[in-house]
C-alpha cells in the first residue's frame, strides 16, 4: 500500500467555530485505496474535520491537499444522518443519476451510456433490487446503499463517510463495512469513514485517526490503539486491552471529575470509577 | 362559454396554470408554502403603488416580489425562514395600507389582486403574463437537477458543489416571477392554489421527477379549466372552485401515498 | 365605508383621549396585543407562524358569511377560525414541509370560500368595501356589543395557554419525551391550534389579518431573541405588543399633523414599529452568538435577561 501516490494530505489544521477551537493542528495523510477510520467520541470534531476537507468549512490555519484537479471532483461524500422525504417522487436510480449529473442544468435525459453507468453502480452496491422503488421509502440500510452509490459514481478517488453505520442494525453494519472495503479495493480508492466505535472496522482499517479534545492521533491502528498513545490523547491515564477480538479502552477514572468525562469518550471507553 | 371574449380567459388561465404546476412541483418538494402565499400577496401593495406614482403596474409587482425575496432571504439568515417570511409578509402589506390610504377608489382592485378577475382579461394583459411565464418555465427546466438535489438534501448538493444558499434565493426568485406577473390577472388565490394543490396529487402518482413535474402541470391545466367552466356554469367566482379542488388533489394525493406506504409496509413484514 | 376613512373620521376630532372610537382602538388593540403576544410565543416555538397567518385568512371567510346571515362577525370569524384548525389539523404530519402544505392547502380552500362568501355578499347587499375590511380589519368600526364576546374569547384563550403550559411547551420541544410522560400529543397540537385559532379571530376581527398575523409572530419572535426561558417571553411579547399598538396609534392620530391631512394607517404605524423591535432585538443577540457558543453559560445569560 506504500507505494500509492498521496490523496489527501491534512497539514497542520486547525479549526475555529465560533470562537472554540475544534481542531487543533491535526495532521496526517491517506494514500491511495487506504481504509481508514476516522474515531471519536460526539462533539470531538469528527464532522468538521469532514466538511473542511470537503471544503464547506474554512480552516484557521494548516490547508488541506486533494491530489489532483478540482476538490468536489475528486470527493465523494455520505452525509450523516440523511433522512429522505418519503413525499419526494424519486427512485434509488434517480438518486444515483443525480449523483452522476445533479450539478449540471437542463432535464436529465435518459441517454443509454447514463443509463449504463448508473446501473452498473446499482449492481456494484446491491441495490439492483429496490433501483425502481421510491427512495424515501427504503429502509435505513438500503438508504445507505443509494447513497453510497449516489457518492461513487463519479469514481471519486477519495470518499468520505460521516457516521455511516450509526442507526443500522449489527449485521447492516457488517455488510455496510464489507462492501466499504470491497469497493476500495475495486476502485482504488481511498475510505476515510468516521465513527464513534472502531470495533466494528477492525477487520477492514488500514489506518486510524483518532480524535480527542481537538487533537488526533494518527497511524497503523495497531501503533495507535496503544495505552501510552490515547493516554497522551486523553490527557489521562488509560489501557487498552483486547479481548474476542474487540479492543476496550478502560479509562481509570479521575477522582469526581470522571463521569462528567464519559460522555466525551467514543462507546468502545469504560470509564472505571 | 368559448364566445369570443371568454378566450384571452382559456388563453391566459392556461398559461398562468402551466407555469403554476410547474414550478409548483419544486414549492412542494422544498416546502416552500408559505413564500408561494406571501410573495403573491406580498405584491399587492407594488400594484398600489405603482396606481400611485402612474406607472405600469407590473413594475410595481416585479419591485415589490424582488423586495419579498430579499425580505425572506436576508431574514432567514439570522432566524427560521417562516418567522422571516411572516415578517415580511406583513411588513410589505403594511406598505400596502399605507398606499391605499393615498389612492382611494381601490376596494374593487384589492377584491380584483386578491381573487381575480379572470372573466374580464384584455388581450394586452396577456403578453407581460406569457413572456414571464415562458422565463420562469425555462429556469426551472434548467435548474431541475440543482434543485431536485436540492431538495433532496442540501448537503448532497453542497458536496456536488450546488450552493444551499444561492439556489433557495433563485428557487424564490422564481417563484416571485411566476406569481407577480399572474397576480393581477388571475389573483392571488388562484395562483396560491394551483402552485400547491395540483402538485401535491402529482407526487403521489409516480415514482419518477421529471414525468411527475409534468403530471403536475397537466393536473393544474385540468383543474383551471374545470373551474372555469364550473364558474361559468354557477355564476360563482374562478377562485372558490380552484381552491376546493386543490384541495381535493391534496388530499387525494395524501390517502394515495399512505395506501402505498401501508402496502409496502405489509409486504417487507409478510 | 372603508377604515381609512373612519380613522379620518375619528382623527378630525381634537384630543384623542376624547375621541370613543379611538379609545376603543386602544382598549381592543391593546387586549389583542396581550392574547397574540403570549399564545405567539409557543406558535413561534412550534414553527407554526404559517397556520397562524393561514387562520387569520381564513377566519376572514367567517367574517364574510356573518355579513352575509346578519350576525355577530366574531361569532363568525370564530367558527371559521376553528373549522379550519381541525382542517389542518387532520392532515397533520410530522414533517414541516407535509404540514405547512397541509396549512396552505386549507389556507387556499378557506380563500376559495372567502372569495364566494364576499362575491354573495356583493351581489346580495351590493357593497365593495368588504374585501378592504377582510384584509385590513376595522379597528375603528367595532360595535360596542362585540366587546363582551372579544373579553370572553380572549379570556378564555389565555386561560387555555395557563392550562396547557407546561404539555404544550414539553410536546414542543420532544414530542417523543412528551409522549413517554404521557401527553397526548395530538390532542395537544390540536387545542394548541383552537388557541390560535381563537386569538387569530379575535385579532382578525379587530384589527385586521394583516396585523392579526403580525402581532402573533412579530412580538413573539422579538421576544424570543431576548429572553430565553418561554414564560419571560410570554411577557415581554405581550409588553411589545402593546407597546406598538398604543405607539402605532399614537403615531397615525399624530401623523395627520405632519402629512398634510391624510395621515398614516395604523396598521402600517403598528407594522412597522413591531418590525424594528424585531430587528432591534437580533442586535444583542449577535454579540450573543459567541456568548451562546459555550454550551451551558448560553441558557444562563438569556434567562437572566428574561
Amino acid at each position: 500500500m506504500r507505494g500509492e501516490s498521496e490523496v489527501l494530505a491534512v497539514q497542520r489544521l486547525s479549526v475555529s467555530l465560533s470562537g472554540r477551537r475544534i481542531l487543533d493542528e491535526v495532521d496526517f495523510a491517506l494514500h491511495g485505496g487506504e481504509f481508514c477510520g476516522l474515531i471519536g467520541a460526539n462533539g470531538s470534531g469528527k464532522t468538521t474535520l469532514l466538511r473542511t476537507i470537503l471544503g464547506f468549512v474554512t480552516p484557521t490555519s494548516g490547508r488541506v491537499v486533494i491530489d489532483g484537479g478540482h476538490r468536489l471532483a475528486q470527493i465523494g461524500y455520505v452525509p450523516q444522518k440523511i433522512v429522505l422525504d418519503p413525499a419526494i417522487p424519486m427512485r434509488t436510480r434517480d438518486l444515483v443519476g443525480l449523483g452522476l449529473d445533479g450539478h449540471r442544468l437542463g432535464l436529465p435525459l435518459a441517454r443509454r451510456a447514463r443509463r449504463r453507468l448508473v446501473d452498473a453502480m446499482l449492481e456494484a452496491v446491491g441495490a439492483t433490487s429496490f433501483a425502481e422503488q421510491r427512495v424515501g421509502e427504503l429502509s435505513g440500510g438500503e438508504q445507505q446503499r443509494a447513497l453510497i452509490a449516489h457518492a461513487l459514481i463519479r469514481r471519486p478517488r477519495l470518499l468520505l463517510l460521516d457516521e455511516p453505520l450509526a442507526n443500522l442494525d449489527i449485521k447492516s453494519i457488517a455488510t455496510t463495512v464489507s462492501l466499504l472495503r470491497r469497493l476500495a479495493l475495486e476502485y482504488r480508492m481511498t475510505v476515510l469513514l468516521s465513527t464513534h466505535d472502531m470495533n466494528p472496522l477492525l477487520p477492514a482499517m488500514d489506518r486510524i485517526v483518532y480524535l480527542a479534545n481537538g487533537r488526533a492521533a494518527t497511524g497503523r491502528t495497531e501503533d495507535v490503539v496503544r495505552g501510552e498513545v490515547l493516554s497522551r490523547l486523553f490527557g489521562e491515564h488509560v489501557d487498552v486491552i483486547r479481548v474476542h477480538g474487540r479492543i476496550l479502552v478502560i479509562a481509570a477514572g479521575a477522582g469526581n471529575g470522571a463521569s462528567a468525562d464519559l460522555e466525551r469518550h467514543p462507546d468502545h471507553v469504560v470509564q472505571v470509577p | 362559454m368559448f364566445a369570443s371574449f371568454l378566450v384571452n380567459t382559456w388563453i391566459v388561465a392556461t398559461i398562468v396554470a402551466a407555469a403554476a404546476g410547474v414550478v409548483g412541483f419544486f414549492v412542494v418538494l422544498r416546502g416552500n408554502s408559505f413564500a408561494a402565499h406571501a410573495l403573491p400577496l406580498g405584491t399587492f401593495p407594488g400594484a398600489a403603488a405603482a396606481s400611485l406614482l402612474g406607472i405600469n403596474p407590473l413594475f410595481g409587482l416585479l419591485t415589490f416580489s424582488g423586495l419579498g425575496v430579499i425580505g425572506i432571504s436576508q431574514l432567514g439568515k439570522a432566524g427560521r425562514p417562516e418567522i422571516a417570511t411572516a415578517l415580511s409578509l406583513v411588513v410589505l402589506l403594511g406598505l400596502g395600507a399605507l398606499f391605499l390610504s393615498m389612492s382611494n377608489e381601490y376596494s374593487q382592485a384589492t377584491y380584483a389582486l386578491l381573487f381575480g378577475e379572470v372573466l374580464g382579461v384584455s388581450s394586452l394583459e396577456i403578453v407581460p403574463v406569457a413572456v414571464v411565464s415562458a422565463v420562469s418555465l425555462a429556469l426551472t427546466a434548467l435548474l431541475f437537477r440543482p434543485l431536485l438535489l436540492n431538495a433532496v438534501s442540501p448537503e448532497l448538493a453542497e458536496a456536488r458543489s450546488v450552493p444551499a444558499g444561492r439556489t433557495d434565493i433563485l428557487f424564490l426568485g422564481i417563484l416571485a416571477l411566476t406569481t407577480s406577473a399572474a397576480v393581477p390577472v388571475v389573483g392571488v388565490l388562484l395562483v396560491f392554489s394551483l402552485t400547491i394543490g395540483p402538485p401535491s396529487a402529482a407526487r403521489a402518482l409516480t415514482n419518477r421527477p421529471v414525468r411527475a413535474m409534468l403530471l403536475s402541470a397537466c393536473l393544474s391545466l385540468l383543474t383551471v379549466w374545470a373551474s372555469i367552466a364550473l364558474a361559468l356554469r354557477l355564476g360563482w367566482p374562478v377562485g372558490f372552485f380552484v381552491g376546493g379542488l386543490g384541495a381535493l388533489a391534496y388530499g387525494l394525493g395524501r390517502i394515495r401515498m399512505e395506501c402505498v406506504r401501508s402496502r409496502r409496509c405489509r409486504a417487507r413484514s409478510g | 365605508m372603508t377604515r381609512v376613512s373612519l380613522l379620518l373620521s375619528a382623527l378630525f376630532e381634537p384630543g384623542w383621549n376624547s375621541s370613543e372610537p379611538v379609545l376603543t382602538a386602544v382598549v381592543i388593540g391593546g387586549g389583542a396585543a396581550v392574547v397574540s403576544g403570549v399564545v405567539g410565543v409557543l406558535t413561534v416555538m412550534r414553527g407554526q407562524s404559517f397556520a397562524g397567518h393561514a387562520l387569520a385568512d381564513v377566519s376572514s371567510a367567517g367574517g364574510a358569511a356573518a355579513f352575509l346571515l346578519g350576525l355577530n362577525p366574531l361569532l363568525g370569524f370564530l367558527l371559521m377560525g376553528v373549522i379550519a384548525a381541525a382542517g389542518m389539523e387532520s392532515f397533520a404530519a410530522h414533517r414541516i414541509r407535509e404540514r405547512d402544505l397541509a396549512t396552505g392547502v386549507v389556507l387556499g380552500a378557506g380563500l376559495g370560500l372567502s372569495a364566494l362568501l364576499l362575491y354573495l355578499d356583493v351581489t346580495s347587499k351590493s357593497t365593495t368595501g368588504a374585501a378592504i375590511t377582510v384584509m385590513f380589519g376595522s379597528m375603528f368600526a367595532m360595535p360596542p356589543s362585540v366587546v363582551p364576546l372579544a373579553l370572553a374569547v380572549g379570556g378564555s384563550a389565555l386561560l387555555a395557554i395557563a392550562l396547557l403550559y407546561r404539555p404544550l411547551l414539553l410536546s414542543s420541544l420532544d414530542p417523543a419525551l412528551a409522549r413517554v410522560r404521557g401527553v397526548p400529543v395530538r390532542l395537544i397540537g390540536l387545542c394548541h391550534l383552537l388557541v390560535v385559532a381563537f386569538a387569530v379571530a379575535l385579532s382578525a376581527v379587530t384589527v385586521g389579518a394583516i396585523l392579526s398575523t403580525a402581532l402573533l409572530i412579530g412580538p413573539a419572535a422579538a421576544a424570543l431573541r431576548i429572553a430565553g426561558r418561554p414564560g419571560g417571553a410570554m411577557l415581554l411579547a405581550a409588553v411589545i405588543g402593546v407597546a406598538a399598538t398604543w405607539g402605532g396609534i399614537l403615531i397615525a392620530y399624530d401623523s395627520y399633523d405632519w402629512t398634510g391631512g391624510h395621515g398614516w394607517p395604523v396598521s402600517f404605524c403598528i407594522v412597522t414599529i413591531i418590525f424594528l423591535a424585531y430587528l432591534a432585538a437580533g442586535c444583542p443577540a449577535r454579540g450573543k452568538v459567541r456568548a451562546a457558543a459555550r454550551p451551558g453559560k448560553a441558557g444562563v445569560q438569556a434567562a437572566g435577561r428574561g
